[in-house]
């Protein structure tokens, strides 16, 4: 009881989380990337039910950060994904990758037919990413936990080159669960050291993994004071705020002597109710889900009709 | 194949020694003067794998991970993507040894130009004992698609090796030893990625020795007193083991009754691996080993432990006579 006090009194010390001056978006832009987040999460249902297999929470509950970073934050060139001057996105937890493809090709990466074609035979669309296949993709990842070592190695070697007046930013996105892994805390260690101010990591604390709750599989609080521990500047955000996940990416920007980690609160299986907030649907696509709801045939076809449905509750509310 | 120059002092007691590794910082010195994109990476063991030239040079351009070995090789990964040429040295036995899969997937698989240098391998480490004598580092990074593997045989090849891996779009492994090591060629001696030298030739060959690293010295002494003893060698030397230089090793085989690979590695997987899965479909040969014999190696001096694990002259030359008899 004690040490519970301890550590939350001690997480408040280490850092606290400060609101900075929010970057405005216009209601009509936030208008627009909710729509956008929801199309993304149904061309994920759509792409997972023809692939028959791959993750499903993890990209529902990681639809707003990607459609704000793709449609608002990111600088970068869907036509010309080798711009040397673009911001990096490092996908670490590459399982997600639906969500990444789905992003890519709505902001015109490729066309969003070719993402029917995900874990397909000679598919630019593999089951985890693979740089070389599809332009646009800055690494290859699926093996946990060698994102944030990637986007460390990169920032280092972009300093070399522009000094630390560099406004490249590398952004890199990993699962919760997958902070489990040793090396994530090799790279946050050197980025510390580093104080690399153009890394922002963005982590889905979604509170799943494919065995259970973070916390029962492997407790990973108190999160936030162990990253603040290692010399970066902390928040934590609604992940399904566009306002919030929006001014969190500048207010990180803003700062200069450390590296910057967005722990954003999400909700896996976000969008659709029967899968929300349930780790049986971490691994497994519509059709092949736990079945206590929605039998194994319907589980498609329900999941794009709620998706459908919640589209038109967000026009009704602007309305 | 023809002889190639070599030390000429290479049968004097007096023979000159240096370590291996220290080639590597020569290498990397000199390539980094000319060439900015030359990067550096340690895991805290920057003077023992002749790093510290290079950082004290080119500050800027080199990264302390901290004992880090498996971000280290991701943190490569990710300079590279930027444009870069890492060269990550560390002890063979942690690096290619613990961060394997960091290789395999954020290098290799995702191929990115990034240089992994493993020092301390084999028993020539000596003292330390068997827990930092890396003899599966060639099996290990051998099988990784897209891995070049270089085992140079001296300081000056080791040198030229590392200038050649810069030059080389690609992941690279240079296996380097830590112990003074006899010098074997010359300045003039050629070097190229992917090509065996013939570092000894008797008329009229029976056996061919196929050597790499430290003990290439080792099989140069063997094969003098074989040829004393009546019995032709040729020798090769195989800097790159992978890929494989299979017309070297065709037309060794052509000329010989048998091969005898030498390496300071498990005869599983290893030189003797690449030498018999190539020979076995091209070219059936009598092979023998020498090698080590599925174990781990031990505390004692350097040259000790290489007596003790028959790797040195006499146990060479056992194993060709051996060969020859079966």
């Amino acid at each position: 009881m004690q040490w519970n006090m301890f550590v939350s009194l001690h997480a408040f010390t280490l850092y606290s989380s400060k609101r900075y001056m929010r970057e405005y978006l216009h209601p009509d832009k936030i208008a627009k990337l909710e729509v956008i987040a929801n199309d993304l999460r149904e061309s994920v249902i759509d792409m997972l039910m023809r692939a028959g297999s791959g993750h499903t929470a993890g990209p529902l509950g990681m639809a707003d950060i990607f459609a704000v970073l793709y449609f608002h934050a990111l600088r970068h060139d869907p036509k010309n994904p080798e711009w040397s001057d673009r911001d990096r996105l490092i996908l670490s937890n590459g399982h997600i990758c639906p969500i990444l493809y789905a992003a890519m090709a709505h902001s015109g990466y490729f066309p969003v037919e070719e993402l029917k074609t995900l874990r397909k035979l000679g598919s630019r669309l593999q089951g985890h990413p693979h740089r070389e296949w599809l332009p646009g993709v800055e690494t290859t990842s699926g093996p946990l936990g060698e994102g944030i070592s990637q986007a460390v190695g990169m920032a280092l070697a972009e300093r070399m080159d522009h000094g630390r007046q560099s406004d490249k930013f590398f952004y890199c996105i990993t699962g919760d669960g997958e902070l489990e892994e040793g090396q994530n805390w090799e790279a946050i260690m050197l980025a510390g050291k580093e104080k690399i101010h153009n890394l922002i990591v963005i982590v889905d604390r979604n509170n799943i993994q494919i065995d259970g709750f973070t916390e029962d599989v492997m407790p990973l609080e108190a999160l936030g004071a162990k990253w603040a521990a290692f010399n970066w500047h902390v928040q934590e955000i609604d992940g399904h705020n566009l306002e919030d996940i929006n001014g969190a990416i500048h207010a990180a920007k803003a700062i200069f002597n450390q590296p910057s980690v967005i722990i954003a609160h999400t909700i896996p299986g976000k969008g659709i109710d029967f899968m929300s907030r349930r780790f049986e649907w971490h691994g497994n696509p519509p059709g092949k889900g736990p079945v206590d709801v929605v039998p194994k045939e319907a589980q498609g076809e329900e999941a794009l009709r709620e998706l459908r449905t919640l589209r038109g509750r967000i026009t009704s509310e602007l309305d | 194949m023809n002889l190639v120059p070599i030390n000429p002092k290479i049968y004097d007691p007096k023979v000159e020694k240096f370590p291996i590794r220290k080639g590597y910082g020569d290498g990397l010195l000199s390539i980094g003067e000319t060439d900015h994109r030359i990067v550096a990476l340690s895991a805290d063991l920057v003077e023992s794998t002749y790093t510290h030239h290079f950082a004290k040079k080119f500050p800027e351009r080199f990264i302390q991970n901290g004992i880090a070995e498996q971000s280290m090789a991701s943190v490569a990964s990710g300079m590279a993507a930027m444009g870069k040429i890492p060269f990550m040295a560390s002890y063979a036995m942690f690096s290619p040894g613990r961060n394997w899969e960091q290789i395999r997937t954020s290098i290799c698989y995702n191929f990115t130009n990034v240089k992994i240098v493993g020092s301390h391998a084999g028993v020539t480490v000596g003292p330390d004992g068997g827990s930092h004598q890396a003899l599966e580092d060639i099996a290990l990074t051998r099988v990784l698609p897209r891995m070049m593997v270089i085992v140079p045989c001296d300081h000056i090849e080791a040198r030229k090796a590392t200038i050649a891996a810069a030059g080389y779009e690609g992941p690279v492994y240079i296996r380097l030893c830590r112990e003074n090591t006899a010098v074997v060629t010359a300045e003039e001696t050629p070097f190229e990625l992917g090509k065996a030298q013939c570092f000894f030739a008797s008329p009229q060959p029976v056996v061919g020795i196929i050597a790499i690293g430290a003990l290439v010295y080792e099989a140069m002494v063997a094969a003098k007193q074989l040829e004393e003893e009546g019995i032709p060698v040729k020798v090769l030397n195989m800097p790159t083991v992978k890929p494989l230089d299979e017309e070297a090793v065709l037309e060794l085989a052509k000329e010989v009754k048998a091969i005898v690979t030498v390496e300071e590695h498990q005869k599983k997987g290893g030189l003797g691996g690449a030498v018999a899965e190539y020979l076995s479909a091209a070219h059936p040969t009598k092979l023998a080993y020498v090698g080590m014999n599925d174990e781990f190696g031990q505390s004692g001096e350097p040259m000790e432990l290489v007596k003790y694990f028959h790797l040195d002259s006499t146990g060479i030359i056992a194993a060709v006579k051996d060969v020859l008899k079966s």
